[in-house]
């Protein structure tokens, strides 16, 4: 497994990349009441804005961390945002993408890293 | 700790119990605890919920007698100060000259001398513009010796009543002074989350004491302001610097039911409050813009600045968001905020426009959620 600075992790499965949000960044947030998914088929790049999450106290962006197509996303979350508390780093990941580069994955950190950055 | 920002009685208190702390109106001040505002709000709901509001202007003001004190504060609120019984407690606003609303305020008779509790951001310009109108008459008693509390939600009765009888027998907006914990406090049937509960004003020296015994309660936990903010938003009740400020008036606010019959046009002490030719002229005919509850249909909250059109397509925007968020009790987005006097009526479909997409909004009243006043 992956993670970027903007706290996601990536996990590979195949020529695909689930995306989803660390533990750290839904604890930071608080409780997550809304999530605003991008649409399958969405072709997107590196950066962009994909995902809104908003928690009782603010919103939040969720950037793409690669580019490609988002092939699928998790519609459960649109109905309980809180999944996004309740199991951020399993049930609740946001996508699913396929790079249209997967060497993009190297720039980010493994867990070790992004330990480490959240001290 | 933060610089240069104030501490309250019970700071270490909030930092004992995992409080995070920020900035607010220049006090250093518990924003969640662990549980977090989704269950400090729910709680407060369901149980008790005590907000430390130390942060408050709690301000003393004395006259030569009673009528002499409550006629000079009637010259700058249009509330009917002379009329309230002792050991009474009323909602009230500061005017300025154009109708505007400089602060809102809770008063309370105490007999030989009325109680007044104001905002922490305004509270240094609110006992300036006391001192400014009222003395030599009328001393302006500014007190940083008391702390203040509010415990809130319905099991309140309950806990308060363990300390006295009296407690339980107060009805919303009484006030009394009576022990808690061995420490005199004055205490008012009152608070600012819709629900039944007390605010307790408490000697500096005692008020950790009080505080710990009120915790000590199996039903009442601590609660920041990030649950205090969606209580009184569900609740309907204005944030001054968000919801009302110097650019609204009474009416624009919907709070025409502040202004006794007694100040108003024909009534027996009729203006005489700053801004009373604006103000009074609308109570009678209504003002251009309309403060509304904004129950956004969609899951998507709508905060505060968010713009109101019309329709999906129109350029000019008819209102816009005051305060916005989710409401844990509502279980979904709750918004207030102005639109023009037109579309103000309840059940108008409005947009609000979030990200570039416009979203339906139904003009709601309000509260969101019913009151729970011991009446």
């Amino acid at each position: 497994m992956k993670f970027t600075e903007e706290h996601e992790w990536l996990r590979v499965e195949g020529d695909i990349v689930v995306v989803g949000i660390t533990e750290h960044a839904s604890t930071q947030l608080g409780d997550i009441v809304f999530v605003e998914l991008p649409e399958e088929g969405d072709t997107v790049s590196k950066d962009d804005e994909v995902v809104v999450i908003e928690s009782v106290k603010a919103a939040s962006d969720i950037l793409a961390p690669l580019d490609g197509e988002i092939v699928e996303i998790n519609d459960a979350l649109t109905d309980e945002p809180s999944k996004v508390n309740e199991d951020p780093m399993g049930d609740a990941w946001f996508f699913k993408i396929k790079p249209s580069d997967l060497s993009q994955m190297d720039e980010y950190m493994d867990e070790a890293g992004y330990n480490a950055l959240i001290g | 700790m933060s610089e240069g920002l104030k501490q309250t009685p019970f700071y270490d208190l909030h930092l004992e119990l995992g409080a995070k702390m920020v900035p607010f109106a220049g006090y250093d001040m518990p924003v969640q605890y662990a549980a977090g505002v989704m269950k400090e709000h729910l709680h407060t709901r369901s149980k008790a919920g005590l907000f430390d509001v130390s942060h408050m202007g709690q301000v003393i003001l004395r006259g030569p007698d009673c009528e002499t004190t409550a006629r000079a504060l009637e010259r700058l609120i249009p509330m009917n100060v002379l009329d309230l019984g002792v050991d009474r407690q009323r909602y009230g606003f500061f005017t300025n000259d154009q109708g505007g609303i400089l602060d809102d305020l809770m008063f309370a008779n105490r007999g030989d001398h009325i109680f007044v509790v104001v905002n922490a951001a305004c509270k240094d310009a609110d006992i300036a513009h006391l001192r400014k109108h009222l003395e030599p008459e009328i001393t302006v008693k500014s007190l940083d010796n008391r702390a203040l509390l509010a415990i809130q939600g319905p099991a309140a009765e309950a806990v308060m009543a363990e300390y006295h009888p009296r407690f339980a027998d107060m009805n919303f907006m009484d006030v009394d002074t009576l022990p808690i914990a061995g420490a005199e406090c004055w205490v008012s049937r009152s608070g600012y989350t819709g629900e039944d509960g007390y605010e307790i004003s408490i000697p500096v020296a005692a008020a950790e004491t009080v505080a710990r015994a009120l915790l000590a309660h199996d039903d009442v936990e601590f609660i920041g302001l990030g649950a205090r903010d969606s209580l009184r938003l569900e609740a309907g009740l204005c944030l001054y610097g968000h919801d009302i400020d110097t650019d609204t008036t009474p009416t624009s606010a919907s709070l025409n039911w502040a202004i006794q019959k007694a100040r108003r046009t024909a009534g027996t002490r009729a203006g005489g409050f700053p801004g009373a030719d604006v103000i009074l002229n609308q109570i009678e005919n209504g003002a251009p813009q309309r403060r509304v509850g904004l129950r956004p249909t969609g899951r998507a909250p709508m905060r505060e600045g968010v713009e109101i059109f019309a329709d999906e397509t129109s350029t000019d925007a008819v209102g816009k968001v005051t305060s916005g968020g989710f409401g844990p009790s509502v279980e979904g987005p709750v918004a207030m905020g102005y639109v023009t006097a037109e579309l103000a009526t309840v059940g108008t479909t409005l947009y609000g426009e979030v990200r570039g997409k416009r979203h339906p909004v139904e003009v709601s009243a309000l509260p969101f959620v019913p009151a729970n006043f011991k009446r």
